[in-house]
């Protein structure tokens, strides 16, 4: 991560002399590779981020039913939308709304699921710090194809009021395959629940294959990653 | 008893009229819970297109063995409770597979997907798994306390270990019921049957907003829609041995219908009065209430 | 009332200069080796039992950090700010956190955001906020955010500022008129 920081700066005109003042950093200790003895004495070398996760990538998951069934499973998909409940930022106070008596989204088959194993859909609700789309993307990930994410208010889209902080990101789609986005600072629940209303369109026409377009651009996604994440402790993909 | 190839298809009935009526009947429960809340709720379809897009997921990820098997056996509980009960009091198409000694076969199948559920989770070596398995057995375990001391009370009661004989012999009038000739086993078990019914106050293994939903959190796509699937047959087939012990069976399917939402309804109408018990908070109340009523129902008789 | 309290204190610990803002809220000067028994003192015998908030201010034109421990004293409701100044090129600073637990925390934050050390403080040297920080402490006045946000965080193109009094007032009036 450091040399990505080096080549960046060899091309400002103090980048050598600010160079210097960059410290290392150091990883995690339990993430170091270690030692380990077996029960019949023979020792062996256990390193974390190899041997704890898999190292595979994401392949393309292709529709592989006849057109009837994929447009079934497409409109099935629409309307039962999960929702990942990960609020990043300060959008997550617009979701809560959803539920209570007077929106009531359960009505158009959306439901919060706490787990990313049973979600489909991501809402980055609102700005993502540095520190935060960490842990998106490795929720992301573990979310099953085929997935959705919706950008929620400026500071997804264009950064917003915070588009000269030293810690967040400003466009969310260099990071994660975003198939919607929802303007306004926030939006309100009822610009989400339209938002929703243009999701379920988007998925029953078959558009919104993020999922795979991420499989596909996988190389760019994760360089764009690493360029921000300086600090990379974990698997690049999270199973 | 004897077998006949004729029985597959009528169990295979049995079980589409159920997995079907289970289906809309958790909605309807789920709607009328809302409504209380003063919410619409989900469509009543909603629990179709759910499996439908649980089924139609495309990718998914395996911990091992067990964890394949962890919704098999579950699903396996769900249905075997349902095929070795009779469903419909005298009725040869919807009988199943009841003989003699199916209640004690009951008793074990109500217990056995929780603890297929309980290895499968266990091997997806998440935390909030082992948590909520921790939690789950736990509680079960004493909501089944009462229950088994019902069932050993009616048992002595009727002097029999066959569902069918206990039905038949409280046919006639409603008053032969066991839920008036032995209130006491009637108010145990149904003490025991909020705390199996997974809804509130009797609901933190699997509540959402707890430690993330417990024994499924590593679940999805087809592991989950099986899981669904047997959270729609898993209370019905309950309910029918409720209904087959306590409350004159249902010799036709009105009837099933009727019962089998009015006990589904009792344990709703106390899940949307009282607020969430924690773990220890429901096992002492089991403890406290409604194992001593057990006790007394088998003293009594 | 605070300034009765300054002028007790003012020659026991040699008390820098004396700022009231209101009558229950003053802010006084003091050095490193007295900082220390002031507190106490403040502590233990003035009522000042509850830490607000422990930050700096970074005064670069003067080559110094200030240091800000805020005291509050709940049962007179009155506030008092210790400030301490600090030479910017010798940024270690002496641990409170076994006067108030919570001062542990503080410091946390002050390592990572000023680059102030304390030393012993526990946990002083995790990240707080920030993961794999690589540059100058970002609330340092010489690190210039702007240009790391620019140079950081790609951009979207055709992001447009508008001042927002005349941009409303065009808005509004688009003739120029405004007849409110």
């Amino acid at each position: 991560m450091k040399d990505e920081l080096d080549k960046r700066l060899d091309n400002q005109p103090d980048g050598p002399e600010r160079r210097g003042s960059l410290k290392d950093i150091p990883v995690r200790e339990e993430l170091l590779p270690r030692w380990v003895k077996g029960p019949e004495g023979q020792e062996y070398v256990v390193e974390p981020l190899q041997d704890y996760f898999c190292q595979a990538g994401p392949t393309v998951q292709t529709p592989a039913y006849t057109r009837i069934i994929e447009d079934l499973f497409n409109w099935a998909r629409a309307e039962s939308l999960w929702i990942l409940g990960f609020g990043t930022g300060c959008g997550a106070i617009e979701m809560r709304p959803l539920m209570t008596p007077r929106f009531d989204a359960y009505r158009y088959g959306i439901q919060w699921r706490p787990t990313p194993r049973q979600a489909n859909l991501f809402v980055i609700s609102g700005y993502l710090s540095v520190k935060t789309l960490k842990r998106a993307i490795r929720s992301y990930e573990q979310m099953q194809n085929p997935k959705y994410v919706v950008g929620l208010g400026s500071c997804t889209i264009n950064g917003g009021m915070y588009w000269d902080s030293y810690n967040t990101i400003k466009r969310l789609d260099d990071y994660l395959p975003v198939d919607l986005y929802i303007t306004g600072c926030m939006p309100r629940p009822e610009a989400l629940l339209q938002g929703f209303d243009d999701l379920k369109k988007l998925i029953r026409a078959g558009k919104a294959e993020g999922a795979n377009h991420y499989a596909e651009h996988f190389d760019w996604y994760k360089a764009n990653q690493k360029r921000v994440i300086k600090d990379w402790d974990m698997p690049d993909y999270s199973w | 008893m004897q077998f006949e190839w004729i029985m597959v298809p009528y169990s295979l009935l049995t079980l589409f009229i159920v997995v079907n009526y289970g289906l809309l009947l958790t909605a309807l429960m789920q709607k009328i819970g809302a409504r209380v809340g003063r919410r619409h709720g989900i469509p009543i379809w909603q629990n179709y297109v759910d499996l439908i897009k649980n089924y139609g997921i495309r990718s998914s990820i395996t911990h091992g063995v067990m964890f394949y098997l962890g919704p098999v056996f579950r699903l396996t509980g769900g249905v075997g409770l349902l095929l070795f009960v009779p469903t419909l009091y005298g009725s040869e198409m919807f009988s199943n597979l009841s003989f003699a000694g199916d209640l004690i076969l009951a008793l074990y199948f109500i217990f056995f997907g929780s603890l297929g559920m309980a290895l499968g989770a266990g091997e997806s070596g998440h935390p909030h798994s082992a948590i909520g398995v921790s939690r789950g057995l736990s509680q079960v375990t004493t909501a089944e306390l009462p229950f088994a001391l019902a069932v050993f009370a009616i048992a002595l009661q009727y002097q029999t270990l066959s569902v069918t004989e206990i039905v038949a012999a409280q046919q006639g009038s409603v008053w032969n019921w066991t839920l008036f000739t032995n209130p006491l086993a009637v108010a145990a078990a149904m003490l025991s049957f909020l705390g199996s019914m997974m809804r509130p106050p009797f609901d933190v293994v699997l509540a959402p907003q707890e430690i993330p939903i417990g024994p499924p959190t590593e679940y999805h796509s087809s592991y989950l829609a099986l899981m669904q699937t047997n959270r729609v047959i898993f209370p019905i087939a309950k309910i029918v041995v409720y209904m087959n012990l306590f409350f004159g069976g249902a010799a036709t399917w009105p009837v099933f219908f009727l019962k089998v939402f009015l006990i589904y309804f009792f344990s709703l109408f106390v899940g949307v009065v009282f607020p969430r018990f924690r773990v220890e908070q429901s096992v002492r109340w089991f403890l406290v209430w409604a194992l001593p009523l057990g006790i007394a129902a088998i003293l009594v008789v | 009332m605070m300034q009765s309290l300054y002028d007790r204190l003012k020659d026991r610990f040699n008390l820098g200069e004396f700022t009231g803002r209101r009558a229950d809220l003053a802010f006084v000067t003091v050095s490193r080796e007295q900082l220390r028994p002031l507190l106490l003192h403040l502590r233990d015998l003035e009522g000042f039992t509850h830490l607000v908030l422990l930050t700096a201010v970074d005064w670069i034109e003067d080559d110094t950090f200030q240091l800000t421990y805020l005291l509050n004293d709940r049962a007179r409701a009155r506030d008092i700010g210790v400030r301490l100044m600090l030479p910017r090129d010798d940024t270690q600073m002496d641990s409170i956190h076994d006067l108030w637990p919570t001062a542990a925390t503080y410091q946390r934050e002050l390592r990572e955001m000023f680059g102030i050390d304390f030393p012993d403080s526990p946990r002083v040297n995790e990240d707080f906020i920030l993961e794999g920080w690589v540059d100058i402490p970002p609330y340092r006045r010489e690190f210039d955010t702007l240009r790391f946000a620019r140079e950081t965080y790609p951009e979207r193109p055709g992001r447009e500022t508008h001042d927002p009094a005349t941009y409303m007032k065009q808005q509004l009036y688009p003739d120029g008129e405004d007849n409110g």
